[in-house]
């Protein structure tokens, strides 16, 4: 799968209650959560996302809360994908589970800004900048994790094992 | 090489020999949980499976956050989660009246045990750590597929080996042991790995600290925190089940990707300041902070003895006047306990609201929202900017003793201030 879109940019322990807070958590209709994702730390976001974009932040994105809601609210505002230093391992699991793509980068984050448009190419990890040019490679997703993600999460990948 | 507490029980419930960091395995679940927000979610992702509940007396289906219920949608939410537990006769459903903060009443039920797998949807189910188990958090479609099949996967946790040594000095408590730590690593410290607490100063800690320390050990990324399981444990444990159960203890040989000492005897009462977990200073070094109010409770502090602290500092004295003090007691057993204790009659004489056990001020739900500029001192565990309110509102977290003290004299203190 590849993907091409504008870059959502945040910093460091992005957690899951600013992603989607609590006081919207009466809800799990994706489409209601993704109109308040976000809305605490950038209120620009709701309003300004386009249906492909790309959201990259730095280390430990989604830390905090197990909710799936945070995920959900992502990927329902249009988000194509999240880039990041370094994942929250709940969020990471809720993240692929439900079939939203994720890549880890390291430090390599650094080299993608606010407003960039990339070119994400899932299978292969490469990630492009096409405002900057550079290149960037992300950590491929164990086998394992790869089956959950092309079956399209986890519960197709259940389905599809032995009963 | 042998294998740490963690590594023993993940290659138990996994059917291998020996299992190593790193490993992708698939193993057997002993218990899961769900709660009125993540239960909901769970459970249409169980259906799409097309299976029976894999052993309806092994999953507690607890409706502890939003109930009782603070509006229509979250009411819609609870009846979604009391209608699947008839409709699938699970046992261990709690209604409201009956039921407690989730990760206060599972191990006072006795229905999570020593050397088991527990999964949660829910973070703060590592709280289960305390008495030996590995325990850790997911989300609703982990717990939806979990429900059908019974076992779930993990990546095998690296673990970090915290020796604690010494003894807790008066009104010194878990909050404060598992806060430092968290200011010493910080809230990605031991992400993806598991924290084992071991070393003499264990035995000095009582059950109430444990539970309260690996409740928090998501707060510094852990994927679980363990205790190993002592006298202590057992005598918890005896008056509340009589399930078999296997103690598993870390090999000499263990391997541990770093090693982290803390003298209990040298902590300090210590807060978390916005808007990180991490943000820790002990309350001696902090200038004069003004409160507007105060929350005692919690899955991290909601237990008879955190109570106890906090009435040992409140009895006889007022709420200070520019303060709304809200203490919420864990369970309705914590509650009634309480109460009989004397500890309620002095709370409601001091002039702090006293609430049913719900999850509600914690996770900005209800019972106690923050408005743009109000400060509050409590003993949850999040910090997070907006986490208990506006965006603009600001939480301090800290021990019972600590909040108590501070509700006492309307600004962050320590309950040496009070008792002076």
């Amino acid at each position: 799968m590849k993907f091409t879109g504008k870059v959502w940019r945040y910093g460091d322990n992005i957690d899951t209650d600013v992603i989607i807070p609590a006081r919207y958590l009466n809800t799990s209709n994706p489409q209601e959560l993704a109109l308040h994702c976000m809305e605490d730390i950038d209120k620009s976001f709701v309003t300004g996302v386009k249906a492909g974009d790309i959201m990259v932040a730095d280390n430990n994105f989604g830390c905090g809360s197990s909710r799936e809601h945070a995920p959900v609210a992502i990927k329902a505002s249009g988000i194509t994908c999240v880039i990041a230093a370094t994942f929250a391992r709940i969020f990471y699991r809720n993240a692929i589970n439900i079939g939203l793509p994720l890549l880890e980068v390291g430090d390599d984050v650094k080299k993608i800004k606010a407003g960039d448009v990339l070119s994400v190419d899932l299978e292969s990890g490469e990630i492009v900048n096409t405002t900057s040019g550079e290149t960037i490679k992300a950590t491929p997703l164990p086998g394992f994790i790869q089956d959950i993600a092309k079956a399209g999460g986890l519960i197709n990948y259940v389905k599809g094992s032995a009963q | 090489m042998g294998m740490t507490m963690t590594e023993k029980i993940l290659a138990a419930h996994a059917g291998c020999e020996k299992v190593e960091p790193g490993q992708l395995i698939r193993a057997k679940t002993d218990f899961l949980l769900a709660n009125d927000i993540t239960g909901p979610q769970a459970i249409p992702e169980f259906e799409k499976i097309g299976r029976p509940v894999f052993d309806p007396d092994k999953i507690a289906l607890i409706p502890d956050h939003f109930v009782p219920n603070k509006d229509i949608k979250s009411a819609e939410q609870a009846k979604a989660l009391r209608e699947f537990a008839r409709k699938h006769k699970i046992t261990h459903y709690v209604e409201a009246g009956r039921m407690g903060i989730e990760h206060v009443l599972l191990p006072e039920m006795g229905w999570v045990r020593p050397g088991e797998v527990i999964i949660g949807a829910d973070s703060h189910t590592c709280t289960y750590g305390a008495i030996g188990a590995f325990a850790t958090g997911v989300g609703g479609t982990d717990l939806g597929a979990a429900m059908a099949t019974g076992d779930t996967w993990f990546k095998v946790p690296s673990s970090i080996k915290v020796v604690l040594t010494g003894a807790l000095p008066e009104w010194v408590c878990g909050k404060d042991v598992i806060l430092s730590l968290i200011g010493k690593i910080g809230v990605d410290g031991a992400r993806y790995q598991a924290l084992e607490f071991t070393g003499p100063g264990v035995a000095n800690l009582s059950m109430t600290d444990r539970f309260t320390i690996s409740n928090m050990a998501i707060e510094a990324g852990a994927k679980n925190g363990i205790f190993p399981v002592d006298e202590k444990t057992v005598e918890y444990l005896k008056a509340r089940t009589n399930h078999p159960y296997t103690v598993y203890t870390a090999d000499a040989d263990a391997v541990y990707e770093r090693e982290i000492h803390i003298d209990l005897g040298k902590l300090s009462p210590v807060v978390a300041l916005p808007h990180l977990p991490e943000n820790v200073k002990p309350v001696a070094e902090l200038p004069e902070i003004k409160i507007d109010q105060v929350v005692i409770g919690s899955c991290t502090n909601g237990r008879i003895d955190d109570l106890e602290q906090a009435a040992k500092i409140i009895a006889g004295r007022k709420i200070h006047p520019d303060v709304r003090a809200i203490i919420i007691p864990g369970t309705q057993e914590v509650y009634m306990e309480a109460m009989k204790q004397g500890y309620i009659a002095q709370f409601i004489a001091a002039g702090a609201i006293v609430s049913t056990p719900t999850c509600g001020p914690c996770l900005g739900g209800y019972m106690g929202i923050l408005a743009a500029g109000e400060r509050c001192v409590s003993t949850t565990n999040r910090n997070f900017r907006g986490r208990m309110g506006h965006v603009d509102s600001e939480v301090y977290l800290a021990g019972p003793a600590v909040a108590a003290a501070s509700a006492i004299l309307g600004r962050i203190a320590e309950p040496k201030e009070v008792l002076a």
